[in-house]
């Protein structure tokens, strides 16, 4: 319990903190969550999407 | 406490002797409608209430509703199309973009002799199928009306990447006049305005046959039992090798059909892929959170749901 006892003194335990550490949580988690969601889309479709063939077109345009 | 037992016991087995009522009135119904042969009942029969014959004659109206619907859908001479495993069918499956870009030549090719696709621009295609810049050519090879000049004379201008696909047809009175009075469809969301979808409509451009004997198909129409009806006003458009595929695929009437499918699932779903690719990721957090509100609110009403108020008389 030290460690749950050492996050609740520096992070929850006052409003202020509590507060800033959930705004901050949200943004890391969703960074993260998005990053890894879009990466598993990409890997179950690849092939598929317009980023993996637009190499074909995307050359020849210049 | 023991009263609000009794109370609940009394209430369910008021509600199992409702059911065992219902189920004796069918009993009682599938006998009047066999007359009165076979099925022996065995257990009691209803006795307060409704008699068994009222629940057997709201058994004998849903029978005959459900033949009666039934009977309409098979009065349609219409050939339901088979499921095809679309590659773009799943959950999680993305369009398969370079059948996309076949799929447009194919529309461009055989399909916009006939059909508009008021909804779609060809600056839609950028990120989809084509480079921005292909997609300006593809615009520059049309032309569009513009503006009077200083005589007031109607002129034509080039094609932006940000018009939309070109109408073969100046109205629908022309477009009448040149098909044999049919209609043809504007194609932008003909995938969803479909019953059968992508099935559909891969069925309908492979679906051409000779017609069976008896039924008439009077000229410039043609037979496709998938058609509801029978008879389609539009012939057969895809053959072999009908285009030519720029990547090399062989163009084979199956292949086309499949190609220009895609194209317009994504013509009628342009949010297609982010649809599936956001709702995921929305499914996943909001199933957590559910989790998260059930156990929070088991949670608080776990005081009000465990209390027992206790009444006691002050005189004795």
């Amino acid at each position: 319990m030290a460690f749950g006892n050492a996050v609740y003194n520096a992070l929850f335990r006052r409003t202020s903190t509590f507060a800033l550490t959930a705004v901050l949580g949200g943004v890391v988690f969703e960074r993260w969550y998005s990053s890894w969601s879009d990466s598993m889309w990409e890997r179950i479709n690849r092939g598929k999407l317009w980023k993996d063939i637009a190499h074909n077109y995307e050359e020849a345009d210049e | 406490m023991r009263s609000v037992e009794v109370a609940e016991v009394k209430g369910l087995k008021k509600m199992a002797a409702n059911w065992q009522r219902a189920a004796n009135g069918l009993r009682a119904g599938y006998r009047w409608f066999t007359g009165g042969q076979s099925l022996r009942v065995t257990g009691s029969r209803g006795k307060a209430g409704r008699s068994p014959m009222f629940y057997g004659a709201v058994a004998a109206a849903g029978v005959v509703a459900g033949y009666s619907v039934v009977s309409v859908a098979a009065a349609e001479a219409e050939l339901h199309p088979p499921k095809y495993a679309w590659s773009h069918k799943g959950l999680l499956s993305a369009l398969d973009h370079q059948s996309i870009r076949r799929g447009y030549l194919v529309y461009k090719e055989v399909c916009s002799a006939c059909h508009s696709m008021q909804y779609i621009s060809f600056r839609n295609l950028v990120g989809v199928s084509h480079t921005e810049n292909e997609a300006r050519v593809l615009a520059e090879e049309y032309e569009y009306p513009g503006d009077n000049d200083e005589e007031g004379n109607p002129t034509t201008r080039q094609g932006k990447i940000s018009d939309a696909f070109p109408n073969p047809y100046p109205n629908d009175e022309a477009a009448k006049f040149a098909n044999n009075g049919a209609l043809p469809p504007d194609l932008s969301l003909v995938v969803l305005g479909r019953e059968g979808e992508d099935d559909y409509i891969f069925s309908i451009l492979t679906g051409y046959f000779d017609p069976p004997e008896g039924v008439e198909v009077r000229e410039g129409m043609a037979y496709n039992p998938y058609f509801p009806g029978g008879v389609i006003a539009m012939p057969q458009q895809l053959f072999l090798d009908s285009v030519e595929y720029e990547d090399g695929t062989p163009a084979t009437v199956s292949q086309m059909a499949k190609d220009v499918t895609t194209f317009l699932r994504w013509a009628s779903e342009p949010y297609h892929d982010d649809r599936k690719r956001i709702g995921f990721k929305v499914i996943m957090v909001t199933s957590v959170l559910a989790l998260v509100a059930f156990y929070w609110k088991r949670r608080v009403w776990s005081v009000l749901k465990s209390r027992k108020i206790v009444y006691y008389s002050k005189g004795s």
